[in-house]
């Protein structure tokens, strides 16, 4: 026996690492038929990982303190070594782990890839991307911007909505009766802690509910249905080498992308740094017009499309909550896209193009018109929801084949 | 059953008591949840407001000899942007105007004291003392003394807008129906030192 392999054995006697190798990666048989929107959960977890590293590099000069916050951030923009590098990669980082989260829920919705047995797994990811709303606007507050202060003071003011315990509550997130140091200082603690961790967690618990059950494909069918006479899926291929050499391709592709943004547009004209944030923090004085950053704009078009507090309120947090019973709306057994019926498909796209006139009129300074279509929107976003619950009852489908096509 | 037990725990062993087992593991585990509960409540209560934070928030003065009818000025107290405006006779006239359009008139359901819940909503009618924080979501809405502008349309007879949600005031605070913001704007305590010297978090008692 050779040194290596010596070694290997030593280890695996202790721990089970070839074990743990074999059935997450070296032998987790994954649908060969993976297509382009398979590339976004593992480029999730890239982002994931430039933004830890990223992150706790800002922290060694960041300054969590109402007085220094802003000037700590232009001290890392103009004095820290390649430190205007580190912190847009960070900034860049948070938009692009959304555009990537959405493409990877579109995946997830196209293919059905919520429906049993994969509830948990939906729902897991469903906490990551609620964890991941809060870990952004939480960073969001950090530079003490005016928009950061103006953010997250209309932000912890939505749960003031809430009768009778409203205001206690907004008193004790604020830890202040306006936002002020204190807030930031425990917004700082929970963005690079706390949510941080839980983030992690739920990341790991994901990917285990994920190789428990399985991986979905484009077809939507089941690989582990039809075996060779090893036993393994006629269908699959482990997932190294031949996933982790795709996903490097996707890797490279995406590095392009995030860099081309990170050197010639960190601000991407506003959308993922936004001006005003580039002004002190005034509490005296908001911003002629806020919005959100982007990637939280269709709720906001809801939240500002319904003109009582409490409703609008109820209806921003009810369109995040209702995609987690989107296993148990959906009630047709048949996953994929490419086997359902014209009214289902006429549907979604009502609904993914909702959700991006939602974001369009979230960036937007309030208008008649634009309120107006906000509801329209709004309408059609729930509606998905009702009509799919009838539609996908007595849906006229077919046939889902027995093998992947690819 | 017991012969079982017996046999489980090997020869001699004392047959396993089920019940009194149960009752101690729910016991340790109630006990042990309402120990961890307890931990809670220092974590929890840290967040609230400190005896520091509680502790500022002292009154402010603020001379108004130099303001000009028409014009504001913004001081702080408690961290909150509260408003000073001189309104002109015009303004003063358009409260009357605007009654139709507004959700609480009377400002029954909103906050202000005793002697600021009147039309004008302030103790002198020329001044308005006011907490620029809007009721919706917490912006603080601008001052648009201006009548008819292109961007709030030609009924605009001057107010308050709120550039979050668009919320919009009349010239004393007062709530437009149709807008998000559920209630007037509110009035914080004051009162006048003297005929230009106004004591804002203070009223003597009067509210």
């Amino acid at each position: 026996m050779s040194k290596i392999s010596d070694t290997m054995a030593w280890i695996d006697e202790r721990i089970p690492l070839t074990d743990t190798w074999n059935k997450h990666v070296g032998q987790y048989y994954a649908p060969k038929n993976f297509n382009f929107w398979y590339y976004f959960g593992s480029l999730a977890l890239l982002v994931l990982v430039i933004q830890i590293v990223t992150g706790i590099f800002l922290t060694m000069n960041y300054k969590p303190d109402g007085e220094l916050a802003f000037k700590s951030v232009e001290y890392i923009m103009r004095d820290v070594n390649w430190g205007w590098l580190i912190r847009y990669m960070h900034s860049t980082g948070a938009s692009m782990f959304f555009v990537v989260v959405y493409l990877h829920m579109m995946r997830g919705i196209m293919y059905g890839s919520y429906k049993k047995p994969r509830e948990l797994l939906w729902i897991f990811g469903m906490l990551i991307y609620l964890v991941l709303m809060a870990e952004a606007f939480m960073g969001y507050l950090l530079p003490w911007g005016q928009m950061s202060y103006w953010g997250a003071q209309v932000i912890i003011s939505l749960f003031g909505a809430i009768p009778w315990v409203g205001d206690a509550i907004t008193l004790w997130l604020r830890g202040d009766y306006v936002v002020s140091d204190a807030t930031l200082n425990r917004f700082f603690a929970l963005h690079v802690i706390a949510m941080p961790l839980v983030l992690v967690g739920l990341v790991f618990v994901h990917i285990i509910a994920l190789h428990e059950v399985g991986s979905n494909n484009p077809d939507g069918n089941d690989i582990k249905k039809v075996k060779g006479p090893d036993g393994k899926p006629l269908d699959g291929i482990p997932f190294h080498p031949y996933y982790s050499v795709k996903d490097l391709v996707g890797v490279a592709v995406f590095l392009i992308i995030f860099f081309a943004i990170v050197f010639f547009a960190p601000e991407m004209g506003g959308y993922f740094l936004e001006h005003a944030n580039f002004v002190p923090a005034d509490p005296l004085k908001t911003p002629e017009h806020i919005a959100p950053v982007w990637y939280f704009t269709p709720y906001y078009a809801i939240l500002r499309a319904i003109p009582i507090k409490l409703l609008g309120v109820l209806a921003m947090f009810a369109a995040i909550a209702v995609l987690f019973f989107l296993p148990w709306i959906d009630r047709n057994p048949v996953r994929s896209i490419r086997y359902r019926s014209t009214a289902y498909k006429v549907i979604l796209a009502a609904f993914v193009i909702s959700f991006l006139i939602l974001g369009y009129y979230g960036l937007q300074p309030v208008t008649p018109l634009g309120t107006f279509i906000s509801r329209l929107c709004s309408l059609i976003y729930f509606g998905f929801f009702i009509a799919l619950f009838f539609i996908s009852k007595n849906e006229k489908t077919k046939p889902v084949p027995e093998r992947v096509n690819y | 059953m017991a012969a079982d037990n017996v046999a489980s725990n090997g020869a001699g062993a004392p047959a396993v008591d089920e019940k009194r087992r149960r009752l101690l593991t729910t016991g340790v585990g109630v006990v042990g949840a309402l120990g961890a509960a307890t931990m809670a409540i220092p974590f929890v209560s840290s967040m609230s407001p400190s005896a520091r934070a509680k502790a500022a928030g002292a009154p402010v003065e603020i001379d108004i000899s130099k303001l000009e009818p028409g014009q504001r000025v913004i001081v702080e107290w408690r961290g909150k942007p509260v408003w000073v405006v001189r309104r002109t006779p015009e303004l003063l006239e358009s409260l009357e105007q605007v009654s139709d359009e507004l959700r609480d008139i009377e400002s029954d359901k909103s906050e202000q004291p005793d002697y600021a819940k009147n039309v004008h909503r302030s103790i002198n009618p020329e001044v308005l003392v006011m907490t620029g924080v809007c009721t919706h979501l917490g912006c603080s809405p601008t001052f648009r003394p201006d009548v008819a502008p292109a961007d709030l349309g030609p009924d605009w007879k001057g107010g308050f807008f709120c550039p979050c949600h668009g919320s919009k005031f009349d010239i004393s605070g007062r709530v437009y129906k149709g807008a998000p913001a559920p209630t007037n704007l509110p009035v914080p305590p004051h009162a006048f030192v003297s005929e230009s010297i106004i004591l804002v978090g203070e009223d003597g008692g009067q509210a």
